[in-house]
């Protein structure tokens, strides 16, 4: 057995070294032609005119999403999700502090992964924009009218949100699962060899409020400890299903390189999340304790609150038959994507020389013929000939993840030997193959999860640049490479670096968000508790050591300017209104000395900074926004006093 | 006055009818950074914005040259003005109730002469707007003063304004057209001794 996997590994190796010197050595001359030609036409968007698609993309690392247009490549902005961002003062300003907060504390960072659009009828709708926190689990909802944050959801019983966020047919749940197995119990202190015995893995099911948005934590089911990795849900027959992808069957805790690559074969998990509902529904499920934060944007006030959950539902499949069921897959399966006719479920196995193609309809033949290898804590493991209908041969090494035209074909990334591949649904046999600038990761094509994409563009993820770009050190960021797919060969038309790290993207034609991108928060509609929308109404507030100024911001001046009687050791509030109704006129607020960072306020929005005067002086502050012609103008004094001062508390503009 | 004539000054009474519901004039400012332009509306009784913020946004703009807000509480015209559309539909209906020719030449004087009244108000206005500037305004126009356009195009540093009739005048003008037509179709007729 042994021996079996050492010969398989080396004869891995041997494979790769062959592949990349093909790919090294290999007819360059062909390679050259393909990037040239008519590209620049193709992607060239003319000043003022507009991309046919928004593309956003994971920030990975940052934890932030990114917005750019297709096919040009330009980026258009970067939304702060599971980071602060001392640029707009997200995550500093009390209103979205607590955006960032779990049981773990405030906790200022994340690795964000995979971005989802909410969906009708499995077709984006554009109304919000899922995506997950790796690390410390989350998954958050940012509002497609605001291009903003408004509201996180922590998973209790995860160690690091991977398969997620992905939605179901009418974003009815979002799914999460655990990437690591941990014990449950979030303080339970065991030593970690006993792995098989006090570790689970979870799967999570979070529900969405179809008018309002706002999740939940509806339900979890209780797995063997194995890791998760991703998901998806199914479309049109199997839109009852979720799929998720397993590796470490092996049940490993240490070095897993090695002992969570030794079994041939993990697990593709369907679990038919109607009926697993249905058994929640009708009390099978267990409240265990758990505690977990649900952080929203309050629509009323725009300030976010945090409320802390104390328990969670849990299914266990033992007591739910008939719901869930393993799909043995070649070699660590990353992707597990479901093409536009919901039939076919693609694995993309990591270390497998060839691509796994199940059948959703051969599935449902299996489960009814009990084709069942064995029952694991409650799960049928299919047979694998009983649900396989393809395997493709030659994928090239590392096939990770698939998309696919609506043509009859799959798009697989395939991250070692650095190429896309595209293969035939029919034949499963590849018909196309194309480089990638380095190491793929995911890719994306427009609409190519969906049961209708369309067969235009296909962004491929990379992870590295190398020599693609002027150098800019030992750390370059990781690029994007877009690709037309209209015709029977997939052409590169553009190579560009992104922010972060982005793991995957979506993308949906621009029309469907554009017309409804708010320019302004409502000033009538701003019931900010603190919050001054006329300049008349400015002034300061002490409350022992609290201070509160009520600042207005208005082309080009703060009211008040001026203000004294500020106290070493004071807990100083600069509640800043920006009280312009104009599109894009937006004031930034910073004071020299302070602790955090700069605040931007949209016209019509509050925002709160907080500011911990150390010691006495004058101290200047301005706008960082560069507002107007007088923007250099719009400043203003604060002058502190030492802690036992009798300067009485004044504040004033425009007067002398 | 013969049927046709006293229909002529009933209709030019119901054309004034739809001057309260549509401004009678549209003033749009654009500017580089305002590609679509802001701008606004006068009404008989009000102004607004051709976007809800518009009023804001310009008196934000106006402030930089020292002009002084537009605030329609503050311009005493648009409190006149109904009243004066409301006498002249009541004298049309009059004049085409009662057949009266006398009536009606009083109101083909009084809708002239309010109508004058009403453009040089207008004009007024913007010689206030443009000639009454705070000398401590952050930037100075040469010579501090601007004429706004009661008609046509005008430029002040970066941004254009652009001042036409809307709707309301084309009712304004129909009703005056169809009332007068209706009286000069009357001493066609008497002339021809119908
Ligand atoms: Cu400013």
């Amino acid at each position: 057995m042994i021996q079996k996997t050492t010969i398989w590994k080396v004869s891995t190796v041997l494979l790769g070294i062959g592949l990349v010197s093909v790919l090294m050595y290999g007819c360059p001359s062909q390679t050259e032609m393909l990037d040239t030609g008519d590209a620049a036409q193709r992607v060239y968007v003319a000043p003022g005119e507009y991309d046919e698609y928004y593309a956003f993309l994971s920030g990975g690392y940052s934890g932030q999403l990114s917005v750019w247009g297709l096919p040009s490549g330009r980026m258009f902005r970067n939304i702060p999700v599971f980071s602060q961002d001392p640029e707009s003062g997200y995550g500093y300003s009390e209103e979205t502090k607590p955006l960032l907060m779990t049981s773990y504390g405030f906790i200022p960072w994340d690795d964000s992964h995979h971005p989802e659009l909410s969906l009708t009828n499995s077709m984006p709708d554009g109304r919000w924009m899922f995506i997950n926190a790796n690390n410390t689990p989350r998954v958050a909802r940012i509002d497609l009218t605001s291009f903003e944050t408004v509201e996180t959801l922590e998973l209790p019983n995860t160690g690091g949100n991977h398969a997620s966020t992905f939605a179901t047919e009418n974003t009815e749940y979002i799914i999460g699962a655990t990437r690591f197995s941990i014990p449950y119990d979030m303080d339970m202190d065991v030593p970690i060899d006993t792995y098989s015995e006090n570790f689970d893995g979870s799967l999570s099911f979070i529900g969405v409020d179809d008018e309002t948005g706002e999740m939940s934590m509806d339900f979890q089911i209780l797995m063997p400890p194995y890791h998760y990795d991703l998901g998806r849900a199914g479309k049109g027959p199997s839109a009852d299903w979720v799929f998720f992808t397993t590796y470490n069957t092996e049940e490993a805790h240490t070095l897993l390189e090695i002992n969570a690559s030794e079994f041939d074969k993990d697990y593709i998990v369907a679990v038919n999340w109607k009926m697993a509902e249905e058994y929640v529904r009708e009390g099978r499920a267990e409240t265990v304790p758990a505690e977990y934060y649900h952080n929203m944007k309050d629509e009323n006030t725009s300030v976010a609150v945090s409320n802390v959950h104390d328990e969670v539902l849990l299914l266990d499949p033992r007591d739910a038959p008939d719901m869930i069921y393993f799909l043995p897959t070649p070699k660590s399966p990353h992707g597990v994507d479901i093409d536009p006719t919901g039939e076919y479920i693609v694995g993309g196995g990591k270390l497998a020389t060839v691509i796994p193609v199940h059948s959703f309809s051969r599935m449902l033949d299996a489960i009814d013929n009990d084709a069942f290898e064995e029952i694991i804590n409650g799960i049928p493991v299919l047979e694998y000939e009983s649900t396989i209908v393809g395997e493709v041969e030659n994928p090239g090494l590392g096939p990770l993840h698939t998309e696919f035209d609506g043509d009859g074909h799959a798009y697989t990334s395939v991250y070692i030997s650095s190429e896309i591949v595209k293969w035939s649904l029919e034949t499963f046999e590849v018909v196309d193959r194309i480089d990638s600038y380095y190491s793929i990761g995911h890719l994306m094509i427009t609409g190519g999860d969906t049961p209708n994409p369309d067969k235009r563009y296909m962004l491929g993820l990379t992870k590295t640049s190398r020599d693609r770009f002027l150098p800019t050190g030992p750390k370059q960021l990781h690029p994007a490479q877009l690709y037309d797919i209209s015709g029977d060969r997939m052409e590169m038309l553009l190579d560009f670096p992104t922010i972060g790290e982005p793991h995957y993207a979506q993308a949906i034609p621009a029309d469907q968000i554009r017309d409804n991108v708010k320019q302004i928060y409502d000033l009538d509609a701003n019931n900010h508790p603190h919050a001054v929308k006329r300049t008349a109404d400015a002034r300061v507030e002490r409350d022992g050591d609290v201070v509160r100024v009520y600042m207005t911001n208005i082309r080009s001046h703060f009211t008040p300017d001026n203000i004294e009687g500020i106290r070493v050791g004071d807990e100083v509030h600069f509640h800043l209104t920006n009280i312009e109704q104009d599109w894009d006129m937006v004031h930034g607020f910073a004071i020299k000395g302070s602790n955090s960072a700069e605040v931007l306020i949209a016209p019509g929005e509050t925002k709160t900074i907080v500011w911990h005067p150390q010691r006495t002086g004058i101290f200047p502050f301005y706008c960082t926004a560069f507002c107007s012609a007088l923007h250099q103008e719009m400043q203003g004094y604060v002058r502190v006093s030492p802690a036992d001062t009798d300067v009485p508390l004044t504040w004033r503009t425009g007067e002398d | 006055m013969n049927r046709t004539s006293r229909l002529g000054l009933f209709l030019a009474a119901l054309l004034l009818i739809p001057v309260f519901f549509t401004p009678i004039w549209s003033i749009t400012l654009t500017a580089p950074q305002y590609p679509d332009g802001i701008g606004m509306y006068i009404w008989v009784n009000d102004i607004t914005g051709h976007e809800r913020h518009d009023i804001q946004n310009i008196n934000i703009l106006n402030h930089y040259v020292g002009m002084q807000e537009i605030d329609p509480d503050q311009v005493p015209t648009l409190d006149i003005i109904p009243w004066v559309i409301a006498g002249l539909i009541a004298l049309a209906a009059a004049a085409a109730a009662t057949g009266s020719r006398w009536l009606a030449w009083i109101w083909v004087a009084l809708f002239i002469i309010s109508g004058v009244a009403g453009m040089y108000d207008f004009y007024m206005w913007g010689y206030e707007y443009g000639h009454n500037l705070d000398p401590r305004a952050a930037i100075k126009v040469p010579d501090m003063t601007y004429q706004p356009p009661v008609i046509g195009r005008e430029t002040l540093l970066n941004i254009t304004a652009h001042s036409w009739p809307y709707w309301g005048t084309l009712w304004v003008t129909l009703s005056l057209l169809t009332g007068t037509g209706g009286l000069f179709w009357d001493r066609i007729a008497k002339k021809k001794g119908r």
